[in-house]
């Protein structure tokens, strides 16, 4: 009797313990949570308040009671916002199809083929992979001025193509695929070629959607080499769009048309994620990493 | 043989015109630059070779603050970041309800633009024409002074940097934590219970040498980042990072290579190989401690 007390005792205090350590946990996530969100819902909110409303007001306010849309067409209207981002999806394509042309048949040879020197060709690839950006991109600039592709696009995507990660990415995926697969469309006289298009590319489907992905978050978020290689808004993508207006876009105090602009450029990335939720938070556990 | 000896390396063509244009040979070049004295880009003539370049980086005031920025940089977001992603994971892997949720919320400040969300922290932290701000609002409402974020003392300019560093990096370590932490196996938890371990005890004993491989690789890579910190700091204090005193070695880099004062690749070089040296440095130091401490 006395034992069945104690038990339930013990086990009143071992739930309120559990209890309490699950609020903590919740707060704190929530309060991650909200860090996060906050500088999303300050972005939209402030984009909707109307210049005069924003400057006359003495504290700030977390709502808006009318919503001032022109904000958003004054933001097309008084930069080449629509401009930049036109630049930035002709960019974000082309880098990404070159790349996915380049990538797949390299990663097909080193997963596939057999070649003299093939060991010491990839382990020679691999160890590019430790080279940082910042060393090569000064003979790039060198070189990309000395070859008048300064305010090109060709300027612009061609040193942006190569990523030697993504052929190890791919190279691993595609040596998982059986020999004998190979072995018997070899003998039904399926060409290399015919063999990497209909069947390593459907079987590897997966990640080629993700280095696709990885790809496009990295080109839409590109600053600092189109920040060195364009100096004409013409050819300016939207990180150096949101640069300029920052520095000179709609007279520096016009903070409300200055976030229309940053939501306008936040939202395509945002739709790919929501939509590719999965994909794209699979492919940077596995391979993605970030500044 | 010979035949698919020449077709392997047609595949490989593309990929090997593009390393070799666009890293091999800007690798070797980058060495040869930094020891070019005095280059004239516009004749590219230079007058003789030595160490010249990497004195005159060395003993430039703008680099030696950029040199103490990034290591203040990477002395405060590395270890909070990790910790705070630790915690964090260590939450979101205790919970089942809106689990998902508050993952895909994590997530958001990766795919966003770093150039764009840093003029939202700027005005949050700067003033308005009728106000001193958000934070300061926020502040005064606690009874404090307020304070100028982004053009005032040095350590509130550097905190509001270290601030959105960490929200940027954060989204990355969430997620290769909690995937570390959902593979570890369910029958230690269960065994380590049986034998009536305490919470801390299971933690230390079994989850921190469980996820020690991924959390030294999350250190590696927070280290070789946020060396590399660059654009956070151009969203928050414009271009002109050298008279907000809150310039990077990479932004030293880039501001010698082109910008108002630019065009020395020289001094650029040096200081872009200065920087490498050091990041590799650390980098070896990371793996021989981890050599030490990880369970594989």
């Amino acid at each position: 009797m006395n034992n069945s007390i104690q038990y339930e005792k013990i086990e009143k205090n071992a739930k309120l313990r559990k209890n309490t350590v699950n609020v903590f946990t919740y707060i704190m996530l929530t309060i991650w949570a909200i860090a996060v969100l906050f500088p999303f819902y300050w972005m939209i909110l402030t984009s909707l308040k109307s210049y005069s409303a924003y400057s006359s007001e003495t504290v700030p306010q977390f709502f808006v009671t009318s919503p001032a849309f022109e904000n958003y067409t004054e933001a097309f209207t008084s930069v080449p916002l629509g401009q930049y981002f036109l630049n930035t999806l002709i960019f974000t394509l082309a880098t990404t199809a070159i790349m996915l042309c380049i990538v797949i048949p390299a990663a097909f040879a080193f997963a596939r083929m057999n070649f003299k020197g093939k060991n010491i060709v990839f382990t020679l690839i691999l160890s590019l992979m430790m080279i940082p950006n910042e060393l090569v991109i000064i003979t790039n600039f060198t070189t990309v001025t000395n070859l008048n592709m300064r305010n090109t696009l060709a300027g612009l995507i061609l040193p942006s193509v190569m990523s030697v990660f993504y052929v190890y990415l791919l190279k691993e995926n595609f040596s998982q695929i059986p020999d004998e697969l190979y072995y018997a469309a070899k003998v039904d006289g399926t060409s290399d070629w015919k063999y990497m298009w209909k069947v390593m590319i459907p079987i590897c489907k997966p990640t080629i959607i993700t280095i696709t992905i990885l790809k496009v978050i990295e080109c839409w978020n590109s600053y600092v080499w189109p920040r060195l290689i364009t100096d004409e808004q013409a050819y300016y993508l939207v990180s150096n769009g949101i640069q300029e207006i920052r520095e000179n876009g709609f007279g520096r105090d016009n903070i409300p048309r200055m976030m229309a602009a940053v939501v306008v450029i936040s939202v395509p990335l945002i739709v790919l994620f929501v939509i590719f939720r999965k994909k794209i938070m699979e492919g940077v556990a596995r391979g993605g990493t970030k500044g | 043989m010979d035949n698919q000896n020449k077709k392997a390396w047609l595949y490989l063509l593309p990929a090997l015109i593009f390393l070799a244009v666009f890293m091999v040979y800007p690798l070797v070049d980058v060495f040869i630059y930094s020891f070019e004295e005095s280059y004239n880009f516009a004749s590219q003539t230079y007058n003789g070779v030595g160490i010249y370049n990497y004195s005159y980086v060395l003993h430039d005031a703008y680099f030696l603050q950029a040199l103490k920025n990034t290591f203040i940089l990477v002395a405060i977001t590395v270890p909070l970041s990790t910790i705070i992603a630790l915690l964090i994971s260590l939450g979101l892997s205790s919970i089942k309800a809106v689990r998902n949720l508050f993952q895909t919320i994590y997530f958001l400040p990766y795919v966003t633009n770093t150039l764009a969300v840093g003029l939202v922290f700027m005005i949050l932290f700067q003033k308005a024409p009728q106000h001193e701000g958000l934070v300061n609002t926020v502040i005064n409402w606690f009874g404090g002074q307020s304070i100028d974020f982004l053009g005032g003392p040095y350590w509130a300019k550097m905190f509001v940097l270290c601030l959105y560093t960490i929200w940027v990096v954060m989204p990355f370590k969430i997620l290769i934590l909690t995937s570390a932490l959902a593979s570890v196996k369910q029958d230690y938890y269960n065994a380590a219970k049986l034998d009536g371990a305490s919470n801390f005890r299971i933690f230390k004993k079994i989850t921190l040498p469980m996820i020690s491989p991924m959390l030294f690789y999350l250190i590696i890579t927070g280290f070789i980042g946020a060396f590399k910190a660059y654009s956070d700091a151009v969203a928050l204090f414009g271009l002109d990072l050298n008279s907000a005193e809150m310039n990077t070695i990479v932004g030293y880099v880039y501001d010698m290579l082109y910008s108002d004062g630019g065009g020395y690749p020289s001094y650029a070089s040096a200081a872009a190989i200065i920087l490498f040296v050091i990041v590799l440095t650390i980098t070896c130091i990371n793996l021989i401690i981890s050599k030490k401490h990880v369970h594989y």
